[in-house]
């Protein structure tokens, strides 16, 4: 009985291709007179997947923004004085999006070399930047500012650990970029379709950046 | 292989779900002519309640309509169309139709948000000039009140002072209009006492967690939310004893917390008050 | 192109065990997976309402033999408050989050989508695992909270802070509460993970000749359903990481200063409880929407194929679907019209709520026209879908009671609400739950469900669902409070007691009704006899494929579609039925009477 269970679930079966991780294409097949969008973009299916995490992401914070918008407005609203580093550690994630488009751009212009280059600057400008934001945490863990001290201090502390779990995120994807690069190696630019490497570099970049702008964006509601 | 019914099959399907149904609106009109009697809206006691109720009547009248006109079609449609070898017609659109059924409705939904949102305003308008005051609080697990005492004002309160016995209100005893608050317990050893025919306003504060404040005879319902002061006004129009009960639920002891609502006339009421504050 | 047959690319592919049933990246494994645990939780979730309306029908009453089976939660043999109160919260979450949505979109979503598409899966397998895989842990988590000390979560699905937020408030408020949100924000992921899956696969792989406007009901309900959850879900986790904090982080985002629990002030300042409600129904409205679009359009397409007609008004079909999920998320505040919140909101949350009643009337009569001059047949999968209607109709017809705030004064948080979302929820989306496993069960097992015993599940079903939640009304009438241990101190409730024991009766019927329904699956996942590739000779393209599809669902090429879903009685056929890759007919020189925008092949 349990075999045939088994037989019936083995006509289901289950993983496709041995490297089905991430974005890829089906697995070959679907020739003939049938075809899905999918096969002739992969990247388009990836970009659209992306746009729709990023709408999540964005709903999540505008629930944040509503709650902090909400509590502002109270009597007993009272700011505290945000360390300097933070202007340091916004620098540095800008910097990784300049970094990043510029291992794009190198990766256009054919060498894979200057993309992984590139790539892992970037990399190591996110990471410095979570660094940073931890040491804004132990700053005002010096000077007697915890989450629990202050609404403003709740909201603070709040916005940058869950901005700062997202760029984790986006730290193990730069990663799989860099994977990715080093594994195929363009030797120039492939002539007539989308490289893949690319494409997965534009959905990478578009993930960071949007990182970096919601950085930006909860800075700016942070300090005002 | 068989995947439809036989005819005899196919027929009693139809049947047994023709009847059914139609036993189905069957069922609940007698059970509402039932329940009229037993199971139904406690007695009306206050003014606006009278407009709630009939706000209540006629969607309950309108629902009832749409219930036995779908369910009727519904029975007829299942007999009179299982198969019986027919072919089925491929008619599948007609706008006019359809756009009855949108719009009637619509006109249907918007005299209901008319009438009801002129009520409501009118619910929550301010109250008269010579409503009787009162605070109400719940707590876990019970009703408290107070009234401001002949000096007209609620004396300040300040969680810091709190004792369950001294103090249950928390008053500032630095307040000098805290001085004559009249504080009882409603849940237990007290009743709040109101006046027939005079409108009160309650306010309503919670001590810990979210509360309702629900005296169904009089059609009032509203949160106790901690950290605000929520009110409600309404007129009591017949003596008697009535029951509060909370409506959100507070915790383990949700359903002890019964206070006690007496309306009296305004004689009763003040040889009440006298009587208490000695 | 390349014609690469499915076998050779998989030459020398073989999977594990593990990665092929257990961690699978097929979607039909997926879906099953989902649905089979989602099943798992019904029962869990269904046996909590059995204490509840134990307690409920003869409360006081002491039942030694439960007494020691359930020590923990019938001290004496005694439902327990805190253990009602657990049970009363932990029967409206696993049933909302872990039956409904699962099942609904993990499960129907999962297994459908790419087959109704023309896809060989989704558009992210991997993610698609992911979003499973988050799911058994998320109920681990919050079974563990019956365990801990304090028990489960007490304070309602809904969770309101104060209550939730401090400890101290409620025995079940301690580490019970906090498995509680743990536990949803895992799951939250998940469905976050899916609706990704589910949005771009409808979006990006379609099968040739599969516009948008030729898509079965079905897969616009799923859709629209995912677009929903994306937008919606968000919030909640927000919601729910801010009570953590307040929880164990010592803030107050939702509790303000002056609190008094018991005694002890408690140390909070600032927060504000109604900000938790705005968002939790922010998500919680949305949600129920959630729970009704997949089965309105599942109902649509079994309803269109047992009546062997088109379904009518397809375009007005999708465009109610589009307007209810839109509209969804402005009537939020129809929850909260005796909370506190400024009157003037409940003005415009009713004009909203009254609105979004428009195109559900528009569907039930679309349905109803489409059962006119039809053919029906009676199959159980139909007389599910049959009894959706009426269930659905009882239910949103009590909501535009409920709707209006002065008349919501007097029934929230009465009987009369839980009579409303049992019909609409539990009943209405059960019932196509129910349709949609009875008429799927072929493709997805190569099995037939039994018939007889699916007619013996249903009209124990239908009518154990009417006698358990109709009188509910009435105790709603008499102004019985939810979430009550016990009515019977107050005045206005003596006379409920017979109301109450009649329904507990119902309730314990209607429970037992389902084993007969899960015997059936069970004994036809192994004994039942084959099925055919297309059983119920219908139009959409899942029939396409073998019963149960194989491993990347098409053989060599994909299906192609030529016309819409509901080629159903065409009139210049002698076949009842024209399925949607069927390649476009001859012309006959008849004309075609009848044909609205969606007939003609494109």
């Amino acid at each position: 009985m349990a075999q045939r269970v088994l037989e019936q679930m083995k006509s289901l079966e289950a993983t496709r291709t041995a490297g089905g991780n991430g974005p890829r294409a089906p697995a070959g097949n679907g020739g003939g007179s049938g075809w899905s969008r999918e096969e002739a973009a992969p990247a388009a299916t990836v970009r659209v997947g992306l746009w729709f995490l990023l709408t999540a992401v964005t709903m999540l914070f505008i629930a944040f923004t509503v709650a902090y918008a909400a509590r502002r407005t109270a009597p007993d609203w009272a700011p505290i004085a945000l360390p300097p580093i933070l202007w340091v550690n916004t620098g540095l994630l800008g910097a990784s999006s300049a970094t990043l488009e510029w291992a794009r751009w190198r990766g256009r212009r054919g060498g894979a070399a200057g993309v992984r280059r590139g790539l892992t600057v970037t990399t190591l400008f996110g990471a410095a930047f979570l660094v940073g934001q931890v040491t804004a945490w132990r700053e005002l863990a010096a000077a007697g500012v915890f989450m629990a001290t202050s609404p403003h201090s709740a909201f603070f502390h709040l916005l940058t650990a869950v901005h700062g779990l997202h760029l984790l995120g986006g730290l193990g994807a730069l990663g799989y970029a860099l994977r990715r690069t080093a594994a195929t190696a363009p030797a120039g630019p492939v002539l007539g379709g989308e490289d893949p490497t690319s494409a997965v570099l534009g959905s990478v970049a578009i993930y960071w950046h949007f990182l970096t702008a919601l950085w930006l964006y909860v800075f700016f509601i942070i300090w005002s | 292989m068989p995947t439809n019914d036989t005819t005899s099959g196919t027929r009693r399907s139809a049947a047994l779900l023709g009847i059914a149904l139609a036993l189905l609106i069957v069922a609940a009109v007698v059970t509402t002519l039932a329940a009229r009697s037993r199971w139904w809206l406690p007695p009306l006691a206050s003014a606006q309640g009278r407009s709630i109720d009939q706000l209540f009547i006629a969607t309950f009248g309108i629902i009832s309509v749409a219930f036995v006109l779908v369910h009727g079609l519904l029975a007829l449609f299942v007999w009179l169309y299982r198969d019986r070898g027919q072919r089925a017609s491929y008619w599948h659109e007609n706008r006019a139709l359809e756009l009855t059924y949108t719009i009637i409705p619509a006109i249907v939904m918007t005299g209901l948000t008319l009438s009801a949102a002129g009520l409501w305003s009118r619910i929550h308008s301010a109250p008269p000039p010579q409503a009787l005051v009162v605070e109400v609080r719940g707590e876990q697990f019970g009703w408290k009140a107070r009234y401001p005492g002949p000096d007209g004002k609620f004396g300040r309160i300040d969680a810091r002072h709190y004792n369950a016995r001294e103090n249950p209100w928390a008053l500032d005893p630095a307040d000098p209009a805290a001085q004559d608050d009249l504080v009882l317990d409603i849940s237990t050893t007290g009743e709040l006492h109101l006046v027939v025919d005079r409108p009160v306003e309650v306010r309503i504060r919670s001590k810990d967690v979210l509360h309702s404040f629900f005296v169904p005879a009089f059609r009032v319902k509203q949160d106790a939310v901690p950290g605000m002061v929520t009110s409600i006004w309404f007129t009591p129009t017949k003596t008697g004893p009535y029951e509060i009960a909370c409506a959100e639920l507070c915790g383990l002891l949700h359903y002890i917390m019964r206070g006690k609502v007496v309306v009296q006339t305004q004689e009763e009421y003040d040889a009440w008050l006298a009587q208490t504050r000695s | 192109m390349a014609h690469v047959a499915p076998a050779e690319a998989h030459a020398g592919h073989e999977l594990s065990f593990w990665r092929k049933y257990i961690f699978s990246q097929d979607h039909k494994v997926i879906g099953i997976q989902y649905a089979f645990t989602s099943m798992f939780m019904a029962v869990l979730g269904g046996l909590l309402a059995m204490f509840i309306r134990l307690q409920l029908g003869w409360p006081g009453r002491s039942w030694p033999i439960l007494g020691n089976l359930f020590p923990g939660g019938m001290p004496d043999g005694q439902v327990s408050q805190a253990f009602y109160l657990a049970a009363v919260t932990m029967h409206g979450t696993i049933m909302i989050f872990f039956v409904l949505t699962t099942l609904l979109t993990g499960g129907f979503g999962n297994f459908l989508i790419p087959l109704m598409i023309g896809a060989r899966d989704m558009a992210f397998p991997f993610l698609n695992m992911l979003s499973y895989w988050l799911y058994p842990p998320a109920i681990i988590v919050l079974l563990a909270s019956f365990f801990v000390s304090g028990g489960a979560a007490g304070g309602g699905w809904t969770a309101y802070p104060p209550l939730s937020a401090v400890p101290q408030a409620a025995p079940g408020s301690g580490l019970g509460q906090t498995l509680w949100l743990i536990s949803l924000a895992l799951l939250i992921v998940a469905f976050l993970f899916g609706s990704l899956n589910y949005i771009t696969t409808v979006l990006q792989l379609r099968a040739r000749g599969l516009s948008m406007l030729r898509l079965p009901l079905t897969i616009w309900g799923l859709f629209v359903t995912a677009i929903l959850s994306l937008l919606a879900f968000p919030v909640l986790l927000a919601a729910a990481i801010m009570l953590l904090f307040d929880r164990l982080g010592g803030t107050s985002f939702f509790v303000p200063a002056g609190l008094l629990v018991g005694s002890v002030p408690v140390d909070h300042a600032g927060g504000n409880p109604l900000l938790w409600q705005h968002l939790f129904w922010f998500l919680g409205h949305p949600e129920v929407y959630v729970l009704i679009l997949p089965p309105m359009g599942m109902i649509s397409d079994i309803l269109a194929n047992n009546a062997r007609k088109p379904i009518f008004g397809y375009r007005f079909m999708v465009g109610s679907i589009v307007a209810i999920a839109f509209l969804s998320f402005l009537v939020w505040g129809h929850h909260m019209y005796t909370s506190g919140m400024h009157p003037l909101l409940g003005t415009a949350f009713m004009t909203t709520t009254l609105v979004i009643a428009v195109p559900s009337a528009i569907k039930t009569f679309n349905w109803l026209a489409t059962l006119w001059r039809a053919r029906i047949r009676f199959t159980s999968a139909m007389l599910f879908a049959l009894g959706f209607l009426s269930l659905f109709v009882t239910g949103g017809l009590t909501g535009i009671v409920l709707a209006q705030p002065p008349v919501d004064i007097y029934f929230q948080d009465t009987f009369f609400v839980v009579a409303h979302f049992h019909f609409v929820m539990a009943s209405a989306a059960i019932f196509a739950s129910f349709a949609g496993t009875y008429y799927w069960f072929p493709k997805m097992f190569g099995r037939m469900m039994n018939e007889r015993l699916g007619k013996w599940h249903f009209w124990l079903t239908f009518v154990g669902i009417y006698a358990t939640f109709f009188p509910m009304h009435y105790a709603g009438f008499m102004g019985m409070m939810r979430r009550i241990y016990s009515p019977q101190i107050y005045a206005h409730l003596q006379g409920l007691q017979p109301l109450n024991v009649f329904v507990s009766i119902a309730a314990f019927v209607l429970f037992a009704a389902q084993f007969i329904f899960l015997y059936n699956f069970f004994r036809s996942l192994f004994r039942g006899p084959q099925a055919e590739r297309n059983p119920w000779r219908a139009t959409t393209l899942e029939w396409e494929a073998p019963s149960p599809p194989p491993h990347l669902n098409w053989g060599e090429t994909l299906p192609t579609v030529q016309r819409w879903a509901y080629d159903y009685s065409p009139p210049d056929m002698a076949e009842d039925f024209q399925p949607q890759a069927a390649p476009a007919a001859v012309p006959t020189g008849r004309s075609r009477e009848g044909r609205g925008d969606g007939g003609h092949a494109r």
